[in-house]
């Protein structure tokens, strides 16, 4: 081979290697489960009303909150949550920039987003979770959270890069709290508590593909023409919330971040504005958590093998050092007697 | 008698030094009755965006580093088939024994629902996709093998020497265990990280994050030797071992070698070393984190250090800094919470439970070093 061509030979196998690498260190991305359900959230329909999240706290049962440093106007039965919490699992949060102006606008505007979770094709919660606490429905694909197997590890907290699952630290029996998507109120034959009570159409449930298609028409149609936006669940009969197409971003989130989630949103500014990651990759993070983890412990043949090499060189060098081997060599005397034994020796 | 007769040490169990660290478990021991009555906020600063402080990243993925020591030397020892170690095989082990036993308590106040902690050993909620789930079973039957590997101590001590004969016949799989185990967990205390993705900076976030938590264990394991072997001589009045820890310093040399190549390496690789003169907290961490590795590989690398008890001692404590800073840099300096300002400094009590984890560590090594043939004679 001549110098020059084993020099191109060389820098292509550099340049192929780590890309193998990486991908050998991969595993597949999770498909969207058959009977995907999910939601579409359009921040540009959001009037910020909180509906949604007074109906989820009594959907689900859980406490109103209040601030700490609350005055008197704050102790009545007002829910004034801060933050998701393990019994707030939907919050409507606010960007503000400047005047605050005009809605959906960056500058001088403000715009409002729905903060719970978003039910990823491939949660990083369910790969984290050690005991199978974190599960994700084959079917429906919604992410639920089981209390009584759960150890309370947090790793779902420290690993979900939408940080959504919360835990109670105040309580001894803490347990982690998040949005199921009103998993008990669909096995009833309802629909998520927020998207029932949005009166914009805002929050809408329906299956994930129909949801997408519904996106796409909002895309597809010039802003500020009227628009039908469906209300409570897609393809429902309720009457229709007849308003002006906003000024979308041309994206809907989820639709590939992080491997797809089931909630996805449209908005008029950009999605990193409103606290949705968007840097990100096109595959959730498992794939190269479990791609390396499934490698290195492929059917246990390298710890297998790792073991029998070890058992064998062990045994081995036992053998032949036994005699000096402070393991092995067993001094034959309580130590007291060594003691004085050495005392008359010396 | 064999050639490194062990002999326990000796001399009055109940001294200043025995108090102080009594005192600080029981204020750790206090503390933690506090964390079970009203939950884990009432003693630390954890939050949703830490929901892992010191008593994960210090007692557990560090104590379980500085509990390498057993790992390395049987490594070396067993695997390597270097036999002058063996003097010190004991002593190792029986740090590993401290800092893995520790630790695996340790996790048991950390667990938010310990009641069901057992879920871990149940095969029907395995969930073999975690990484914490493979942690958590290595490092459990790690513990196990750990105390079988320092049983001859127990049996020697308590002259049971037929019990001593048939475990030495098996004890090359237990020995064989003790090597396999940390390989795999303490690669995995890298892996656990990878999942959280943009979280980590890029400076710590890499696929090579396995390999790199290996080597720096068996690195940290190494350079704990000679740190306790210079501190039990000066404490309890012992000669050093200067020599035999020279040769290991060669061997702490290759191991940092082989971290810093891929250490370095991939940050090139990936492009990422331009964060590291971003000139903000997580790049300056990266900058004391590389500068104590390769000082403390460069003090080694002197000849003089072959020789000098002094400046073994000094390169062992800044390598383990190193890996100290590692660690904590991976897991909470390079870590970057979602949404919203979190902030994170561990508690005066959260501390306190970590020094009393560490106080009860040292307290034990007190009294077994005096009570049972661990450390080797000097004849």
């Amino acid at each position: 081979m001549k110098r020059r061509d084993f020099l191109k030979a060389t820098a292509a196998l550099a340049a192929a290697a780590p890309a193998a690498g990486q991908a050998a260190l991969m595993r597949e991305p999770k498909p969207m489960p058959p009977q995907a359900i999910g939601m579409l959230y359009d921040s540009t329909l959001c009037i910020g009303c909180k509906a949604c999240m007074s109906a989820c706290k009594e959907a689900n049962d859980l406490p109103p909150e209040r601030l700490p440093e609350g005055g008197e106007w704050n102790t009545g039965t007002w829910d004034t949550p801060l933050d998701l919490s393990p019994t707030t699992y939907n919050i409507i949060k606010a960007y503000v920039n400047g005047t605050r102006a005009e809605k959906d606008r960056v500058e001088d505007g403000y715009a409002f987003v729905k903060r719970h979770c978003l039910h990823c094709v491939d949660p990083s919660c369910v790969s984290a979770c050690p005991v199978s606490a974190m599960h994700k429905d084959p079917l429906t694909g919604l992410v639920s959270h089981d209390p009584s197997l759960c150890i309370g590890c947090r790793y779902c907290v420290y690993s979900c890069p939408f940080g959504v699952p919360r835990y109670n630290y105040d309580d001894p029996f803490g347990q982690i709290g998040k949005c199921q998507l009103c998993s008990h109120l669909l096995a009833e034959g309802g629909i998520p508590a927020c998207c029932d009570v949005c009166p914009t159409g805002a929050s809408l449930f329906g299956p994930v593909e129909q949801l997408k298609a519904e996106a796409q028409r909002r895309l597809a149609a010039a802003p500020g023409t009227e628009l039908e936006f469906p209300r409570g669940e897609i393809g429902s009969d309720r009457p229709t919330h007849v308003a002006a197409t906003g000024n979308y971003q041309q994206h809907l989130y989820g639709d590939r971040e992080l491997g797809g989630t089931q909630v996805m949103y449209l908005a008029g500014v950009p999605f990193d504005k409103l606290g949705l990651p968007t840097d990100v990759p096109d595959v959730g993070y498992p794939t190269l958590s479990e791609g390396l983890q499934h490698t290195l412990y492929k059917g246990m043949a390298g710890p297998a093998l790792l073991l029998g090499g070890l058992v064998f060189l062990a045994r081995r060098n036992i053998k032949r050092n036994q005699a000096d081997d402070p393991l092995f060599t067993d001094e034959g005397m309580e130590p007291d007697a060594a003691a004085k034994k050495e005392e008359k020796d010396s | 008698m064999s050639a490194h007769a062990h002999a326990p040490v000796g001399g009055r169990l109940v001294t200043v030094p025995f108090l102080v660290l009594a005192f600080l478990a029981a204020i750790a021991l206090a503390l933690l009755a506090g964390r079970f009555v009203y939950g884990l906020g009432a003693v630390t600063n954890l939050n949703d965006g830490y929901p892992w402080g010191i008593w994960v990243i210090i007692d557990i993925v560090i104590g379980t580093a500085f509990g390498c020591a057993g790992y390395a030397v049987s490594l070396i020892v067993y695997i390597l088939n270097r036999g002058e170690y063996h003097p010190i095989v004991r002593s190792a082990v029986m740090a590993s024994l401290f800092g893995y036993t520790l630790a695996g308590i340790a996790v048991m106040f950390d667990l938010g629902r310990y009641w069901n902690f057992y879920n871990l050993f149940l095969p029907w909620y395995a969930q073999p996709n975690s990484v914490m789930w493979e942690i958590a079973l290595c490092v459990a039957g790690y513990i196990t093998v750990l105390w079988i590997e320092f049983a001859p101590t127990f049996l020697e001590r308590f002259g049971l020497h037929n019990a001593r004969e048939k475990l030495s016949r098996v004890l090359f799989i237990i020995i064989a265990l003790g090597v396999l185990l940390p390989t795999m967990h303490q690669s995995s205390l890298g892996s656990a990280i990878v999942i959280l993705g943009h979280k980590v900076s890029p400076l710590w976030q890499t696929q090579f994050l396995p390999l790199l938590y290996l080597s720096s264990a068996i690195l940290m394991g190494l350079a704990l030797v000679p740190f306790e072997s210079v501190l039990a001589a000066l404490g309890l009045r012992r000669q050093l071992e200067t020599g035999l820890m020279g040769r290991l310093n060669r061997v702490i040399l290759v191991v940092g070698a082989i971290f810093l190549a891929v250490r370095f390496g991939d940050l090139l690789f990936r492009g990422a070393l331009g964060h590291a003169l971003a000139g903000d907290l997580r790049a300056n961490m990266f900058l004391l984190e590389s500068a104590l590795f390769i000082g403390g590989l460069a003090l080694l690398a002197r000849q003089q250090a072959q020789r000098s008890a002094r400046a073994q001692f000094i390169a062992a404590v800044t390598l383990l800094t190193a890996g100290i800073l590692f660690r904590i840099n991976s897991y909470l300096v390079g870590y970057e919470p979602v949404n919203g300002t979190w902030h994170y400094f561990p508690s005066v009590p959260e501390m306190l439970v970590t020094v009393g984890v560490f106080s009860i560590e040292i307290l034990l090594y007190l009294v077994f070093v005096k009570k049972l043939p661990v450390l080797a004679k000097h004849a």
